[in-house]
């Protein structure tokens, strides 16, 4: 079985929204349609996005932290969205794991994102269909394309390489070894919807260093010497030398 | 979540036209072992005629719920998963028999099926009866399991979402059928106000001990599970889009919370005790039986929008914040 995924480094994120621009360029170009916008540049603008990057700020000032959060489907091993569904327009694909929506089964009931407690659902408002992430289904199979591109359009954006795509029931594989090694997690546990997708948490690169180290142990010819002498009257440990 | 007034017309009207059936079947029921005097074919096949008016009705505004009405037909497919599924089928079947039921009195097609040994003939009229009042039912569990079986939603997620559906609705039909009888019945609309009073009340109670339940609830998921932060002050400075998204608009209900507040009274109010006191004085003034009804439908209407608004998604803990 394969699962397809992305594991999302929170420590390498910088909250530039490449991804997201990279994302909505490709997938409204698609052969599914363009993904609306609405008043793109006017007062309220709106419309569907994949992906979107939110920003959250840990504590208060001064002792605050942020981070910045890429938030897209994350294509659940137990997704709660698709047994709900009235007509079978979503569905979890057998092969590869990727949660997608038919667009052309789809009858815009809305009742999918009901039953995502993620909100990575959003319905356009032109075709009246549900819409969201597909993994770059129409990019990743492409063989047209080099090997390399055959990625999502989010992943090859990232300018920091925070976002990384494989198959995570494969252990050896490079999303696989990040979640084990490097702390992976997922998003709300509690609800028991295993989502595939997993986030590297922040962390800090620190070192510890003991007291004792900061001497040289083995010091034969007495240089960069730290400790005092002891005076005449006090013993030595061989009665002959200081220290 | 955001009512939409699609879906509240269309589980209210459709409680009403169960409710109203389950009333008309009740009383046939009765009336087969001498328990009331048998009404007419009429009474019974116009009665079912009202059934089929509000159902169309309900119908007719469920479909403004839907992106792509055209595809309607395909959401009958998934009844294996989909409570959603299975209520686009039993409606229909519900119409179905309900409409076959009003024909057999209307056209007196009533053919004797058996002879219950107490000389009780069963015709096809009351076996229309007994598969429409399961379906009526199986109708109610499928409409309150949509919402009951959501488990991100603990306000639905609840065997009271089930029960009231079927109260409430019940509520509603017996009132309306109380007041048909009484242009097309008189002496029978004490039947069916009786019954209307009781029901009301177990509605009643099975409201409020929904209302005490949510109080209660505690949110399972947290700032802290929602992006994986452990962290007691989580504050969110951007959601990811300026102008809103459909993340914003479908799942916040978009009214203050003294309006929230103001509309748990007046639908306790209007759903449940004034129709009940009108009830009480019916048995003097049956007239008093049509406000009744209205009064409770524009109650259940506003029950109805505080059941959607009420209930609050774990998504609303990433959109809190626009920037």
């Amino acid at each position: 079985m394969t699962q397809l995924a992305l594991v999302i480094d929170l420590n390498v994120c910088v909250g530039c929204s490449a991804c997201v621009t990279s994302c909505k360029e490709w997938n409204t170009s698609g052969s599914a349609g363009p993904l609306v916008d609405e008043r793109p540049y006017g007062e309220n603008p709106t419309g569907t996005f994949f992906n979107r990057v939110q920003t959250y700020e840990m504590g208060t000032f001064p002792n605050s932290e942020t981070m910045h959060f890429p938030k897209s489907c994350l294509h659940c091993e137990d997704p709660p969205c698709v047994p709900v569904c009235p007509t079978g327009a979503s569905y979890k694909r057998k092969e590869d794991g990727i949660v997608l929506v038919d667009y052309d089964k789809c009858i815009g009931c809305k009742y999918c994102s009901w039953a995502c407690p993620y909100g990575a659902r959003e319905i356009d408002e032109k075709q009246k269909v549900m819409k969201k992430c597909t993994l770059c289904v129409d990019r990743i199979y492409d063989m047209t394309m080099p090997e390399a591109d055959r990625k999502p359009s989010c992943v090859k954006a990232c300018p920091t390489s925070a976002r990384l795509f494989g198959d995570i029931h494969d252990p050896e594989s490079e999303v696989s070894v990040a979640i084990r090694e490097d702390g992976g997690y997922a998003l709300m546990p509690e609800w028991g919807t295993h989502p595939s997708n997993h986030y590297l948490p922040r962390r800090k690169t620190k070192m510890k260093i003991h007291a004792d180290e900061l001497e040289r142990a083995d010091n034969p010819l007495k240089l960069d010497q730290q400790l005092p002498k002891p005076d005449k009257d006090q013993s030595t440990m061989d009665d002959v030398s200081a220290w | 979540m955001k009512p939409a007034f699609s879906v509240i017309f269309l589980t209210t009207l459709i409680g009403a036209a169960q409710g109203l059936f389950l009333a008309l079947f009740t009383h046939q029921s009765y009336a087969l072992f001498g328990l009331l005097p048998m009404q007419s074919d009429d009474f019974y096949g116009y009665g079912t005629l009202i059934v089929l008016v509000l159902l169309a009705a309900g119908l007719v505004a469920s479909f403004f719920h839907l992106g792509r009405p055209e595809r309607a037909w395909r959401a009958a497919t998934q009844w294996r998963t989909s409570w959603l599924s299975r209520e686009v089928i039993v409606l229909p079947a519900f119409m179905g028999v309900a409409f076959l039921f009003g024909v057999s009195h209307l056209f007196g097609i009533r053919p004797e099926i058996v002879t219950l040994p107490g000389g009780h003939v069963v015709d096809l009229s009351l076996l229309l009866g007994v598969v429409g009042t399961l379906l009526a039912f199986a109708l109610f569990v499928c409409t309150a399991m949509i919402y009951a079986c959501l488990r991100f939603l603990k306000e639905w997620n609840s065997p009271l979402t089930v029960i009231n559906y079927i109260l409430m609705g019940g509520s509603s039909g017996f009132i309306l059928a109380a007041f048909y009888a009484v242009s097309a019945a008189p002496d029978q609309a004490d039947f069916f106000a009786g019954w209307a009073i009781i029901i009301t009340v177990l509605a009643l109670i099975g409201r409020v001990a929904s209302l005490i339940r949510n109080a209660r609830l505690k949110p399972t998921s947290t700032m802290q599970t929602a992006i994986g932060v452990k962290h007691p002050k989580i504050t969110q400075r951007s959601m990811g889009a300026m102008g809103g998204s459909f993340n914003t608009r479908e799942f916040f209900h978009g009214k203050s919370e003294g309006f929230l507040r103001a509309i748990k009274p007046t639908f306790l109010l209007l759903a449940f005790v004034v129709p009940l006191v009108l009830l009480a004085f019916s048995l003097s003034t049956p007239a008093l039986l049509g406000l009744a009804f209205i009064l409770q439908y524009v109650g259940l209407l506003a029950e109805r929008w505080f059941f959607f608004a009420q209930a609050n998604h774990p998504q609303n803990l990433y959109y809190q914040t626009v920037g």
